[in-house]
C-alpha cells in the first residue's frame, strides 16, 4: 500500500485522528475565512464547541453559492502567497467557481491518486497516458500529480485529438489510461477501428469526471483488454482522488484521514445512518488553501463501513446514483439548465424563449442538443438574420459551458409541458 | 404592402397546418415563396387580409410576423424583371430577398421585394414610372 498506516488505521485510531484534525480546521477556518466565523456565530456555535468528529453535525453545511458569492479568492483560508495553483469549473452561471491549493495540498491531492494507482497495481514501472484535459480542469493535473508521486512515466497527452492518443498509446508503450469512461469506450472503438487493440499494452485504466454504469465498465474492459477503475472527485474539494477503487472494484475507498464524508437527508438535512441513500456531503480537514466544512455535493449515494477484502479501513462510497440539484454532466462537463437559460436570456433580450436540453449517448459519446421554441424576440423573416441567432446562441453557450450544443430552433409551443411547466432536460443515456 | 413570414419547422405536415388555419379564415393568397433550411423554413405570404390572418395564425400558436415589402408591376414580357433590377442596382440598393407572380391585371406581373432601403427603392420605382401596389386588391382586377 502506498500509505499503508493511515490507509489500514483502525477505525478507532482514524477518527481520533478525523477529531483532531476537525477542531484544528474548525478553529483556523473561525478565524481566517470571515463567512465561515458568521455560520458559526449565526449557529451560536464556538470552535471549542467542536470537541471530536461526533460533534460534526453540529456545524454549518457550504454551498456551491458561497463559491460564486466569494469569487474568486474570499473564501481562502492562507495568503495567496502560500497559494501555489488554483483550479476552476464552471458554475452555475457564467461565473466560474476558483479554488486553492498550498504546497501541501498538492501534496495530499497527489497522495490520494498515488493511493489509488497503487492499489490497482500501478507502480514506477508503469507509463501513465493522462488524456483528461490539462488546465483549470483538475483531471488533468489531478491525474498527473499522482503518478508522479508513484514515480511512473508519465506521458501528458491531454484530452482530444484521438488518433494520436492512439499512436502514442502504441508508441510509448503505455500501461495504463486516465480519461472519462466515454472517452475511454471511444478510443477503444478507434482502436479497434484502426486495428492497434493487439499493439496495445494497457493493462488499467482510471476513469471519472462523469457518471458510468457497470455495463459502461464491462464494455470498456472488453474493449480494451483492461481493467477499469472508478475515481470520484469535484473540484470544490480536491479533485479526483477524493475517492477510489481498490483492486476489488467494490465501492470507492474515500480518503478518509483528509475528508468526511457524511450521507444527509436533502430535505430534512439530518444526518442518516450509516448504509442509507442520500446526499453526500464533505468536510476537509487536512486541507490549508481551501477548506470547505460540511460541503453539500449534490450527489446521491450511499456509504459502505464494512471491511474490504484489501484491508483497508476507509469508507467506502457507492457511484453517485443522481443529484438532488439539476446539474447535468455532459461529456465530463458540468451543465446547468441556468447556464442555458442565461445565455437564451441574453440572446433573445426579453424573456426566455421556452427550451429543452436532449442528451443521449452515441456511440459512446454524449450529444448534447438544445431546441429552442421560436418566439418573437428570436424570429426574423430572413434566413440569414435567424442563423445569425443561432450561431451566437450556439457561440454564446460554448463560452459559457465550454463544450458545444446543438441548437434547433423549433415552433413554438411545440415542447412537451406538464402542469404549463416545460420539461427542461430529457436524459436519454442509459447509465 | 404588407407580408406575413411563418417560422415553419421542417416537418411532415406543419406547413399544411399553416394553410389550414389560412383556409378556415378565409384567406386569399396571392403570392408565396419558402425559404428553407435543413431544420425550418420560412414561409412568405401576400394575402388579402393580412391582419386577419396574422391574429389567426397567433392565435394557433404559429410565429409569424409582419413585414414591409414593396410590390412592384413589371411587364409580363423578356426583360420585364431584369429592367426593375436594373433600377435597384444602379441605386446600389441591396436585395434581401424576392419573388414573383402573374397578376390578374391583363399583361402585368408583379414582383414582392424585400430591400435593404425601401424608401430609396420606392423613390425610384416611381421616378420611373413603375407602378407599385400596397392593397391586395390591385392585382386581382
Amino acid at each position: 500500500m502506498w500509505q499503508e498506516k493511515i490507509e489500514t488505521m483502525p477505525r478507532e485510531e482514524l477518527e481520533a485522528l478525523q477529531s483532531e484534525r476537525l477542531i484544528w480546521q474548525v478553529k483556523r477556518m473561525y478565524e481566517r475565512v470571515p463567512l465561515f466565523k458568521q455560520r458559526m456565530d449565526e449557529k451560536g456555535l464556538k470552535p471549542e464547541d467542536i470537541k471530536s468528529v461526533q460533534d460534526l453535525h453540529k456545524l454549518p453545511f457550504s454551498y456551491k453559492q458561497d463559491l460564486r458569492d466569494y469569487y474568486p479568492y474570499g473564501l481562502f483560508a492562507e495568503p495567496m502567497e502560500n497559494i501555489e495553483r488554483v483550479h476552476a469549473s464552471s458554475g452555475t452561471t457564467g461565473k466560474k467557481i476558483v479554488v486553492g491549493y498550498t504546497k501541501k495540498d498538492l501534496s495530499d491531492w497527489a497522495d490520494c491518486v498515488a493511493r489509488m494507482m497503487h492499489a490497482i497495481g500501478l507502480s514506477n514501472r508503469d507509463f501513465i497516458q493522462v488524456s483528461y484535459g490539462y488546465g483549470l480542469f483538475t483531471g488533468g493535473l489531478g491525474a498527473h500529480g499522482g503518478a508522479e508521486r508513484i514515480g511512473a512515466t508519465v506521458i501528458p497527452t491531454s484530452s482530444g485529438n484521438t488518433a494520436n492518443q492512439l499512436q502514442t498509446m502504441v508508441d510509448f508503450g503505455s500501461t495504463a489510461l486516465c480519461c472519462t469512461p466515454s472517452y475511454a469506450l471511444y478510443l477503444g472503438e478507434a482502436a479497434e477501428e484502426a486495428g492497434v487493440i493487439d499493439k496495445l499494452q494497457l493493462k488499467a485504466g482510471i476513469f471519472g469526471a462523469e457518471p458510468w454504469s457497470e455495463d459502461m465498465r464491462q464494455e470498456i474492459e472488453r474493449k480494451l483488454h483492461i481493467k477499469a477503475y472508478d475515481i470520484y472527485g469535484l473540484s470544490e474539494i480536491m479533485g479526483p482522488g477524493v475517492s477510489y477503487e481498490c483492486e476489488y472494484q467494490a465501492g470507492m475507498h474515500v480518503c478518509e484521514d483528509m475528508f468526511i464524508p457524511e450521507i444527509i437527508d436533502p430535505d430534512t438535512l439530518e444526518v442518516l445512518p450509516a448504509g442509507e441513500k442520500g446526499e453526500l456531503v464533505f468536510t476537509t480537514i487536512t486541507k490549508e488553501g481551501f477548506p470547505l466544512i460540511r460541503y453539500r455535493t449534490r450527489d446521491i449515494c450511499s456509504l459502505n463501513y464494512e471491511k474490504c477484502k484489501c484491508g483497508r479501513t476507509h469508507v467506502r462510497m457507492n457511484k453517485p446514483q443522481g443529484r438532488t440539484d439539476d446539474m447535468l454532466i455532459i461529456r465530463g462537463v458540468n451543465v446547468f439548465p441556468s447556464q442555458i437559460e442565461e445565455v437564451l436570456l441574453k440572446v433573445s433580450g426579453d424573456i426566455t424563449p421556452n427550451y429543452q436540453i436532449v442528451v443521449d449517448r452515441v456511440n459512446n459519446t454524449d450529444t448534447f442538443d438544445i431546441n429552442v421554441e421560436m418566439s418573437e424576440a428570436l424570429f426574423a423573416d430572413d434566413i440569414k438574420t435567424i442563423e445569425k441567432t443561432e450561431r451566437l446562441i450556439k457561440e454564446r453557450l460554448r463560452d459559457v459551458l465550454g463544450i458545444s450544443a446543438g441548437v434547433h430552433l423549433v415552433n413554438p409551443k411545440s415542447i412537451t409541458r406538464s402542469e404549463g411547466k416545460a420539461k427542461r432536460v430529457i436524459d436519454k443515456r442509459k447509465i | 404592402m404588407k407580408q406575413l413570414s411563418v417560422f415553419v419547422e421542417n416537418k411532415i405536415g406543419r406547413l399544411s397546418a399553416v394553410l389550414d388555419i389560412l383556409k378556415v379564415n378565409d384567406v386569399d393568397i396571392s403570392a408565396l415563396s419558402l425559404a428553407d433550411t435543413s431544420e425550418y423554413g420560412i414561409l412568405r405570404l401576400v394575402v388579402d387580409k393580412p391582419d386577419e390572418a396574422m391574429a389567426a395564425l397567433k392565435e394557433a400558436g404559429i410565429m409569424v410576423k409582419c413585414t414591409q415589402v414593396i410590390a412592384a408591376a413589371m411587364d409580363d414580357a423578356p426583360g420585364g424583371l431584369a429592367y426593375l433590377l436594373s433600377l435597384l442596382t444602379n441605386a446600389n440598393i441591396g436585395i434581401e430577398y424576392m419573388y414573383a407572380f402573374i397578376g390578374k391585371a391583363e399583361g402585368k406581373a408583379w414582383t414582392v421585394l424585400r430591400v435593404d432601403d425601401v424608401e430609396t427603392a420606392t423613390e425610384v420605382f416611381k421616378k420611373n414610372g413603375v407602378a407599385m401596389h400596397d392593397d391586395h386588391d390591385n392585382y386581382r382586377r
